[in-house]
């Protein structure tokens, strides 16, 4: 753990793999830019891997002041034990005082080994980050200016704001799409700053034996229609209809935890908290009850149809529009008005 | 030979059950009404644990951190087949973080003594993931995150496939190793019923005292604090006798330093929580039949949100 220091930086960990930047880092650029404004200190990006150097004016570009460069050829592929090891000595060295993280697979390995290693607090999932003071209940202590780290609380509709008043850095994690990726300026400027990969006496240890890579199957983010399906779609199978709409749509097809947790769909295409958050033009909700988790990584949608048979799903109270009934037979009227194409003209008529 | 394995469990709020009863009016969880379950990775956890052992030999002991009821979640682990269960019960331990629980856990797997750890990847009520990484560094074990398959030992040196989100990996890695368990890992064994038979009347010695009245014979209310204490280290020495009293450990007996656990060990802390408030009820409302949703697809055309 290090002291309180207010000077201290807002450091965003840029992960990396095979010399290409993940998304959630470059995301990240757009608030941690607003957080070290607020706090009035520089925004950082701290990059390890091998030949990376590279990636450095992508993170200015994005948003990033400094980059802390450290390049080694035993940082190739990643392991929790010489990422941390340097993370907690540039930590120690520079003293930031907030370090988020992308909730990806390599950050929710990372950033839990650093905070041990630290004595550090970590939120993971956060679904907002702000600044602000906190008074402490007992000690009756006011801590100005500490990292907001907001997530909806397990149960219910409630959202928790966690605070970490003294055992700095203040770490949090968020999950893809949360924040919005800033647009790159090529003309921004920033200062590299090279620090040495000291790994004398550590050792790696995990063998790659094999390592094999697929794209993701779905890009939730870029989708401009999203059909959205929850455990009241009932089964993998009764989730076809949604492809078809989905397709009819030219959209693609998210779910809720509940039909990834029942394998109605697999988890790359889950919305939510601890999945991906989203901002379609429109979102379809199917049998999804619009738990306060969920809600979370598609509220910001510009538009959301829900469908659901209990008209006091929560759902409804975040709708444009509203169908009150079963899916099963919704859905497949909504797939044969969209393919039969509704005559605009008449209905105009009507109106007039 | 063989090696000893440590699974480290918690018991959770069912969190798809969420729904009716278990919600107050103010919105937040009425815990006495939503079951409790066994976290399901960590299923998986004890199963790849007990897979281990029983090509390799070795022993399989689970351990929880929890109020006297978590015991149930260790009950069900002797049941499916682990060797030996230790609860972890203590009030300075309330309040914890996952810093601070993994502080804790550490002191006892130190305690245990393990060539291997295994722990779900996460936990439902939080799905943080944060333990067993933290688990890991506080006992210098080397990690690996996220097993899809175990691919088996040779000596010193694991081998399994990880998933890692856009794809996967075959990894070896020295022992002592702390591994986190996907789901995808295996199928958990079912309750043998013989176990379940002998093991249903396994207690920790919290249970015996808490149940204390309905166990124990005679007129309990009238029993000093003596009486009923030796009386409950009496009947707890009956269940050990007999193999069937599962082993509870304080945080004394954990050698654990105190600065490290419960509040003043966790480093977070919640400043403040808020009930979202739906408003409700400003959306547009669509009949369920042809024309009620000719006219919705109508509109959202006519506003070119589609087509
Ligand atoms: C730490 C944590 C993280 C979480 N992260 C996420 C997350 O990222 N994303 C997420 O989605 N959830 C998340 N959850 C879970 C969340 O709390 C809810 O449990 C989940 O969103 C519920 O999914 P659901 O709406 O599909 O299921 P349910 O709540 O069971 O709702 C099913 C709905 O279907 C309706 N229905 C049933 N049959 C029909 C029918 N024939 N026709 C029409 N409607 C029907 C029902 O009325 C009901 O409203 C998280 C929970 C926790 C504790």
């Amino acid at each position: 753990m290090i002291e309180v220091n207010r000077k201290g930086e807002v450091w965003i960990f840029a992960e990396q793999e095979d010399g290409k930047l993940s998304d959630v880092p470059l995301e990240l650029m757009s608030k941690g830019q607003e957080l070290a404004c607020t706090l009035g200190v520089p925004l950082a990006a701290v990059l390890l891997g091998r030949n990376v150097a590279p990636l450095a004016s992508k993170l200015i570009a994005h948003g990033a002041d400094k980059v802390y460069l450290v390049e080694d050829d035993r940082l190739g592929h990643y392991q929790a034990r010489g990422y941390c090891h340097l993370i907690c000595r540039l930590i120690e060295q520079y003293k930031p005082q907030v370090c988020l993280y992308g909730a990806t697979p390599i950050g929710r390995d990372l950033a839990p080994t650093v905070a041990s290693a630290m004595k550090c607090g970590l939120t993971a999932d956060c679904t907002d980050l702000q600044i602000g003071g906190h008074g402490d209940p007992v000690t009756k202590v006011e801590h100005k200016n500490l990292l907001f780290q907001i997530r909806p609380a397990f149960g219910g509709n409630i959202i928790a704001t966690i605070v970490n008043p003294s055992r700095w850095p203040q770490m949090a994690t968020v999950r893809e799409g949360v924040m919005h990726m800033p647009a790159a300026d090529a003309s921004r400027k920033g200062e590299i700053i090279r620090v040495k990969a000291d790994l004398d006496g550590v050792t790696l240890p995990l063998t790659i034996e094999e390592s094999h890579r697929r794209e993701k199957k779905v890009n939730l983010k870029a989708a401009r229609i999203i059909v959205a399906g929850g455990a009241g779609v009932g089964s993998r199978e009764n989730f076809r209809p949604l492809w078809d709409l989905a397709n009819a749509l030219g959209g693609a097809v998210g779910g809720s935890r509940a039909a990834v947790d029942l394998g109605f769909i697999d988890h790359d295409h889950q919305v939510g908290q601890t999945g991906t958050t989203v901002r379609p033009a429109l979102y379809i909700a199917v049998g999804i009850s619009g738990a306060v988790q969920h809600r979370a990584g598609m509220q910001e949608a510009a538009k959301i149809l829900a469908i659901n048979n209990d008209p006091d799903a929560p759902i409804f109270s975040i709708a444009h529009f509203g169908i009150v009934g079963d899916l099963n037979v919704v859905v497949p009227k909504i797939i044969k008005a969209v393919r039969g194409g509704v005559k605009i003209e008449s209905l105009a008529e009507k109106c007039k | 030979m063989g090696y000893n394995c440590v699974v480290c469990v918690k018991q959770v709020p069912d969190t798809k059950k969420i729904t009716g009863e278990a919600m107050k009016e103010d919105g937040t969880v009425n815990r006495a009404a939503l079951p409790a379950v066994f976290n399901p990775e960590d299923l998986n956890a004890l199963e790849a644990a007990m897979a281990v052992r029983d090509q390799y030999g070795g022993t399989v002991t689970v351990v929880t951190m929890g109020l006297p009821a978590a015991c149930a979640v260790l009950r069900e682990s002797l049941f499916r087949g682990a060797d030996r269960a230790v609860l972890i019960t203590d009030r300075r331990a309330a309040a914890s973080d996952t810093l601070a629980t993994s502080y804790i856990l550490s002191c006892a797997v130190k305690k245990l003594g393990a060539d291997l750890v295994f722990c779900g990847r996460q936990a439902i009520d939080g799905d943080t993931a944060q333990v067993g990484p933290q688990l890991a560094e506080k006992l210098g074990y080397h990690l690996v995150t996220y097993m899809e398959e175990f691919l088996g030992c040779r000596e010193r040196t694991i081998r399994l496939k990880r998933n890692v989100g856009n794809g996967w990996e075959v990894v070896s890695c020295p022992m002592p190793a702390l591994v986190t368990v996907m789901e995808s890992a295996n199928t958990p064994r079912p309750q043998a019923a013989k176990r379940l038979m002998k093991y249903k009347k396994a207690l920790s010695k919290a249970e015996v005292q808490a149940k204390a009245e309905h166990i124990l014979e005679g007129d309990f209310e009238n029993y000093t604090a003596e009486l009923k204490a030796a009386e409950v280290e009496k009947h707890c020495a009956k269940l050990a006798g007999r193999g069937l009293l599962v082993e509870q450990w304080n945080l004394d007996e954990l050698g654990a330093d105190l600065a490290w656990c419960g509040m003043s060990g966790s480093p977070t802390k919640v400043h403040r929580i808020q009930s979202v408030v739906l408003t409700g009820g400003e959306y547009k409302e669509f009949p369920p039949n042809d024309e009620g949703i000719a006219r919705l697809i109508g509109e959202l055309i006519e506003e070119h949100t589609i087509g």
